[in-house]
């Protein structure tokens, strides 16, 4: 009883504690999901990095607007005489949450360990060959071969303190496939703008300001205490931002913008998201299955596909299915990536007649029936907008059977090429053409092409893809995107539909731009 | 007696692996979990490498055998999704379920019975009518909506109670508890409200009826006769005799309202295991999937075996094997 009574004692004061810091300036945040574990390098997704990026530190990251900006090193360039070879500069006088300082030795050890077999970040670093320290605030990247997306890679590559990691054995990153809980899964050492206080999986998070931050003076870090609560039902999350128990919102379903937005005293932020919705068609086959036409693949003619893209509607997507939340679009990249041209992006426009005409000149006059795999659950009013694509396609005789599952069964098929036609979205989280064509575009293979479900394979781009790799010379590079690109609206292998646009709901007094990697930075909020 | 126990507790046995065993024929057509586990970066080799490593290659029989193996001593595996010990992330999530489970049966007896008792004494009367009729709502409206509603009406219109979570909680020992805390207790309502509901007017439906049939009998008109005051009559007489069949039902009803947790616990994102089945479900994680389709499973077994052995204590006949076929 004594031990009851001394817990609840404790309870009782800490209660008392929270609600004194409340007075300063807390904010209460929600989203649909929780980070999947502490460990910095144990995951690669994204709700997982936005609480790192509260915590831990990489050398340089996106800021709210998307732009790289230096974090933990202070400037970057590869070496005059070996484009092999990146030097990075290191911030001087920055200290980790436990007071230990931030050196060279840090970022070494940190780069070594997201490199082990257990890291969920390793794909990401496999152009590094080697890590070197040069002195306390120098550092060395050494690539196989020159490497000019390097930098793009590091935005989430998290810098733990090595005697922290290493003393309490935590070496390692998680091996999350094998089920480990490891003290760094459960424990924080980071340079960042905030100290984890205390966290209960799925339920509670709380952070606080971290006072010795380096940034300080340089960021508004107006927030003092960050209270993180994954509300998974959307409704549920909008009353909570409606009945003011929580501050700020992720995820804003598109149905309660106005809710949200007509309130007083809230406000909805919007701005478009580096995510592109799509559909994919098997190319490549000579026969499909799904479809109706023996012998043949209506999807290998591209009249076929050309007609299907002219046939889309987006307009008509983006005002009755997504209530003007969309961009529409005609290419499979977000405005933000490298390659995006404002000629790509320009949206087509509907003739049913011209289409038609094309349909019969490819001998598919009569039309055909085909299959189409759509998620259910994976992005904003995905199954809405495959029935409204069903309706489109049937004017071109097109006759499409939907068939929506859930996201769990609708990838695996995308993967496993048991799919002919399907619906998939893409973000590029390195901002550059490259990773659509290596994901994409190239043929798959072994180490690419791995979510290329049209079974499209042309020798003369896959070598162009590769090449992007190692080319220095940017505006050589550039050309090389351009010319690839080309090639993909040619032969029209995508049906692009729209960008998606993302919404943030939270309290009128909150200044905070949305960020379109859906990561918040909470040091850059203003309230 | 002691036979009827062995048997009950064989049955069980066998009740419980075939929930298994049926479980692990569904998650063949969930989804694929290597999916969720690996980023969208991840190549072909690792793809491989992890579904060895899982072990998910083989056939669902082997899969099926092991994971009983396993299960037999205390081993549920780890979860896909947070990597952490499945029957320690069930333990952790077990109290919130329970608590509220109990707030709700608590609520869905005490106010159905009350309820039940008002409208069979004044079955004429406008209010009785008002609440029969009413009452259909909680047998037609689906819980989220329910738990919508309230959410819109006491949270976000009239600020009164919060519209999500468990609020504070203090730990003793293993077991957290809302119990002890004022935030705890306000976000106990309307989640238990919503899940009880359904419960609740079924009790009173129940209780009025039979109610009803009770204050016709002979033993009631004679205490009338007697000049007993009503609430004697009412609470003293007639209750007693409704309540055998009420304590049944609500019995089985308590392991519905465990198992069924789950839509209420997801609109009030309640940390309980509803929720963590259902994020199981989005990951298609199957150790803990299989875990809480088994916990259910058990639930159910035991409440039924519970049942069966207060018959056993309440009717001699049972017992002495007459209506043995009644009791199963």
């Amino acid at each position: 009883m004594k031990t009851l009574t001394t817990r609840l004692a404790i309870g009782v004061a800490a209660g008392l504690l929270v609600s004194s810091l409340a007075s300063a300036e807390t904010l209460r945040w929600a989203r649909s999901g929780d980070s999947l574990t502490l460990d910095p390098h144990a995951q690669n997704e994204g709700p997982t990095h936005t609480l790192a990026h509260q915590i831990y530190e990489p050398l340089l990251h996106r800021d709210m607007a998307g732009q790289i900006t230096p974090a933990l090193a202070t400037s970057w360039k590869a070496l005059d005489d070996n484009p092999n070879v990146w030097r990075f500069q290191l911030r001087k006088g920055v200290k980790f949450h436990d007071q230990s300082a931030f050196t060279a030795e840090d970022v070494v050890y940190s780069f070594k360990r997201a490199m082990k077999p257990t890291s969920a970040m390793k794909e990401l670093l496999t152009s590094i060959k080697d890590v070197r320290m040069v002195d306390d605030h120098t550092v060395d990247f050494e690539t196989n071969g020159p490497n000019p997306l390097l930098i793009n890679n590091l935005t989430n590559l998290f810098i733990m303190d090595s005697g922290w990691t290493e003393k309490n054995g935590a070496g390692d990153p998680q091996d999350v496939a094998a089920g480990e809980t490891t003290f760094s899964s459960q424990n924080t050492n980071g340079t960042g703008a905030y100290v984890l206080i205390s966290r209960t999986p799925d339920q509670k998070t709380v952070l606080k300001a971290n006072p010795n931050y380096w940034g300080v003076g340089q960021f508004p870090l107006d927030v003092s205490e960050i209270v993180y609560t994954p509300i998974q039902s959307a409704a549920t999350r909008v009353a909570a931002l409606l009945s003011g128990e929580v501050d700020f919102i992720q995820d804003v379903p598109v149905q309660d913008l106005r809710r949200v937005a007509g309130q007083s005293g809230l406000k909805v932020v919007t701005a478009a998201q580096n995510r592109v919705i799509f559909f994919g068609m098997n190319v490549g086959d000579s026969d499909i299955e799904s479809d109706n036409v023996s012998g043949k693949n209506p999807f290998a003619d591209v009249r076929v596909r050309r007609a299907m893209n002219m046939a889309i509607n987006r307009d008509a997507i983006k005002k009755v299915v997504m209530r003007d939340q969309s961009s529409p679009t005609n290419v499979i990249m977000p405005p933000f990536v490298n390659g995006w041209t404002a000629e790509l992006d320009k949206v087509p426009s509907v003739n049913v007649a011209e289409a038609k005409k094309m349909m019969e000149a490819a001998g598919y006059g009569d039309g055909f029936s085909v299959t189409l795999n759509c998620p259910n659950d994976r992005y904003i009013n995905d199954e809405a907008i495959c029935q409204a694509v069903v309706g489109m396609f049937g004017q071109i005789g097109i006759k499409v059977n939907l068939d929506a599952k859930p996201k769990a069964q609708h990838f695996p098929l995308i993967k496993n090429k048991t799919t002919d036609f399907y619906m998939l979205g893409w973000g590029v989280p390195t901002f550059d053409s490259h990773y659509i064509f290596n994901f994409l575009v190239h043929s798959t293979t072994e180490n690419r092409g791995s979510w290329n479900g049209t079974r499209y394979s042309n020798p003369e781009i896959d070598p162009k893809i590769v090449a992007l790799e190692s080319e220095t010379d940017l505006a050589k590079r550039d050309a090389i995107i351009a010319e690839i690109w080309q090639q993909v609206q040619e032969d029209q292998i995508y049906l692009p539909v729209h960008n998606q646009v993302l919404n943030w709901g939270m309290k009128d007094g909150i200044q905070f731009d949305v960020q379109p990697e859906d990561q918040p930075h909470f040091k850059y909020l203003k309230m | 007696m002691l036979f009827i126990i062995l048997r009950r507790l064989l049955q069980a046995i066998v009740v419980l692996l075939l929930v298994a065993l049926v479980a692990f024929t569904i998650f063949r057509y969930i989804g694929d979990p290597v999916e969720s586990l690996l980023g969208q970066e991840a190549t072909e080799a690792d793809r491989r490498a992890l579904i060895d490593r899982l072990g998910l290659d083989d056939p669902i029989p082997v899969q099926y055998l092991r994971f009983v193996t396993n299960a037999l001593q205390g081993d549920f595996g780890v979860s896909y999704r947070t990597a952490e010990q499945v029957s320690g992330l069930i333990a952790e999530r077990l109290p919130a379920t329970l608590e509220l489970a109990l707030v709700s049966a608590l609520f869905a007896l005490v106010v159905g019975t009350l309820l039940g008792i008002y409208t069979a004494i004044y079955r004429d009367g406008f209010v009785a009518h008002t609440i029969m009729s009413s009452s259909l709502i909680g047998v037609s409206l689906p819980t989220f909506l329910i738990g919508v509603l309230l959410i819109w009406v006491f949270a976000v219109e009239l600020g009164w109670l919060p519209s999500f979570g468990r609020g504070e909680t203090v730990q003793i020992g293993f077991w957290s508890t809302g119990f002890l805390t004022a935030s705890g207790l306000k976000s106990l309502i309307l989640p238990a409200i919503t899940l009880g509901l359904y419960q609740m007017t079924l009790i009173m439906r129940l209780v009025r009826a039979e109610m009803l049939e009770v204050l016709r009998q002979d033993f009631i008109r004679f205490a009338r006769a007697r000049g007993l005051p009503d609430r004697v009559v009412y609470f003293g007489h007639a209750l007693k005799n409704t309540l055998v069949p009420v304590i049944t039902v609500a019995g089985l009803q308590l392991g519905a309202i465990v198992a069924f947790a789950i839509i209420t616990e997801t609109v009030f994102q309640w940390p309980g295991v509803g929720l963590l089945f259902v994020n199981a479900v989005f990951f298609v994680d199957i150790p803990v999937m299989s875990a809480y389709l088994l916990l259910v499973g058990t639930v159910f077994v035991v409440i039924n075996l519970i049942v069966d052995l207060l018959y056993l204590a309440i009717d001699p006949r049972i017992r002495d094997g007459q209506l043995r076929r009644k009791a199963t």
